[in-house]
């Protein structure tokens, strides 16, 4: 369909890299997404309001510069204070580290949402059932919570992750080589730069897609029993 | 922190907010207009209208706003006839690219919105508009048009954000938009923290106030769906 000079094998490297960075960037925002949901809804004034300036602070930042702060920050940071370690010598920050830490940082920030509003979507009785018939802690948790707050997250949790399959397209900036940067390489190479970034573009729809027909077949799965109107 | 590298670049951070407000402002502006009609065509049972847009939206809400941008910026270059025709001399712009992507992308998304407000409508309205003899036309513009509209709302003031956050990706064409002038700041003092935290911090106030805005719009807008507080004082 389309001549790619010989730079397909490069887009498709950049593709997979792209794909490797969203789900390392989602297993860290569902952590701190669990994690930010509990505290929200934690007894404790000082988590909630911990949880609660993160969620604020995020919301407020462009994801751009917050991952400059990191990246040029981070390095800053590192090199100011490694000598105190006992490390010598220049230290450069790994971009694909700093792209899953900042966009993990950042969607754990939307998943805290999502998962505050799933764990309240299931009805107190049921969990005061639980507890009634003798159930700990941990077992109400992993029977009655979470195989129904799973139902309930996955409208937004598939938001979140299409979002954050988008902003990956960031990293290029910081120059790691994801499909985007390997775009933009073969474009000064060939001098096509339509062709390689609508390439690019198609590649992300197909991840989009295949993102979608997924999220939908999870969903009528966890909906299993669940009368439709 | 450094505050005095902050100072002494305060007159750029100030002329990268009016850019950036300009280029959020003139996108919204020009993509709402185009959403309302779109989702108008969307809602549409022929497929012909219906299925053009849903082309448009599919694509731009399913790819990166960096890759519109580029495709865009430097893609357009690409071709014989983009480069001699008159439209050459807005288009080689980085500004008019950014507006252009910019706008684009976001009157998808508010189509988007719309649709979903519009597609809210409940069906007793519509039997009603019917049945007093409105016309398609007239039933759109004082039944569907305003209640989707109060429906849309809370959506499309994230939206909003959103395109104020994407804005920032105009940096990345040259642009001297906040992200832009901190760019600069870090470069010539390479100071990341101090560059980028007040850009952060000028981001955080320009959210705020428009949290606080569509607040107060909804509070006007939901006005009917508010407890009056007047009957218990006339009631006593």
């Amino acid at each position: 369909m389309f001549d790619l000079y010989g730079y397909g094998p490069s887009i498709l490297e950049g593709t997979l890299l792209t794909i490797e960075l969203s789900l390392a960037a989602l297993g860290i925002s569902l952590l701190l997404g669990f994690i930010g949901a509990l505290f929200k809804l934690s007894r404790s004034p000082f988590l909630e309001g911990l949880a609660r300036l993160y969620t604020t602070i995020i919301r407020g930042i462009p994801d751009l510069v917050l991952m400059l702060i990191v990246f040029f920050g981070g390095q800053v940071f590192i090199n100011r204070y490694a000598p105190l370690l006992g490390f010598n010598g220049y230290i450069d920050i790994n971009p694909f580290i700093a792209g899953v830490l900042t966009i993990g940082f950042i969607f754990g920030a939307y998943m805290t949402e999502t998962f505050r509003g799933a764990i309240l979507a299931v009805p107190a009785g049921q969990l005061e059932a639980g507890f009634a018939y003798g159930l700990s802690r941990l077992q109400v948790f992993f029977r009655i919570l979470l195989p129904q707050m799973i139902r309930h997250a996955i409208p937004g949790f598939g938001n979140n992750w299409l979002v954050l399959v988008k902003t990956t397209a960031l990293v290029s900036i910081i120059g790691l080589d994801d499909m985007v940067r390997k775009a933009a390489l073969a474009a000064g190479a060939t001098r096509k730069p339509f062709t390689f970034y609508l390439v690019v573009a198609l590649n992300y729809l197909a991840i989009t897609s295949v993102s979608v027909y997924l999220l939908n077949w999870m969903e009528k799965r966890y909906s299993a029993g669940v009368i439709k109107a | 922190m450094d505050f005095s590298i902050i100072a002494d670049s305060f007159g750029l951070y100030i002329q990268g907010l009016k850019t950036t407000l300009q280029l959020v402002f003139i996108s919204l502006a020009i993509g709402l207009s185009m959403a309302v009609p779109l989702a108008v065509f969307r809602t549409s049972k022929n497929r012909l209208i219906s299925g053009p847009v849903r082309a448009y939206v599919y694509f731009f809400r399913g790819t990166p706003l960096l890759v519109q941008m580029f495709i865009i910026y430097y893609g357009l270059g690409q071709f014989e006839i983009v480069r001699t025709s008159f439209l050459w001399v807005f288009l080689k712009e980085a500004y008019v690219c950014a507006l252009l992507a910019f706008t684009l992308n976001t009157a998808a998304y508010t189509t988007e919105i719309i649709r979903g407000g519009i597609a809210g409508t409940p069906i007793g309205e519509i039997e009603a508009a019917k049945s007093v003899g409105m016309s398609r036309g007239l039933m759109f513009r004082r039944i569907i048009l305003p209640g989707a509209f109060r429906r849309a709302l809370p959506a499309y003031s994230n939206e909003v954000i959103f395109m104020l956050h994407g804005s920032s990706l105009a940096s990345v064409i040259t642009i001297i938009d906040i992200t832009g002038a901190a760019r600069i700041v870090n470069s010539r003092y390479y100071s990341p923290y101090e560059a980028f935290l007040t850009a952060a911090v000028f981001y955080m106030a320009i959210t705020f106030t428009l949290v606080w805005l569509f607040k107060k719009l909804e509070h006007r807008w939901y006005a009917h769906l508010r407890p009056q507080e007047h009957s218990a004082a006339a009631a006593a």
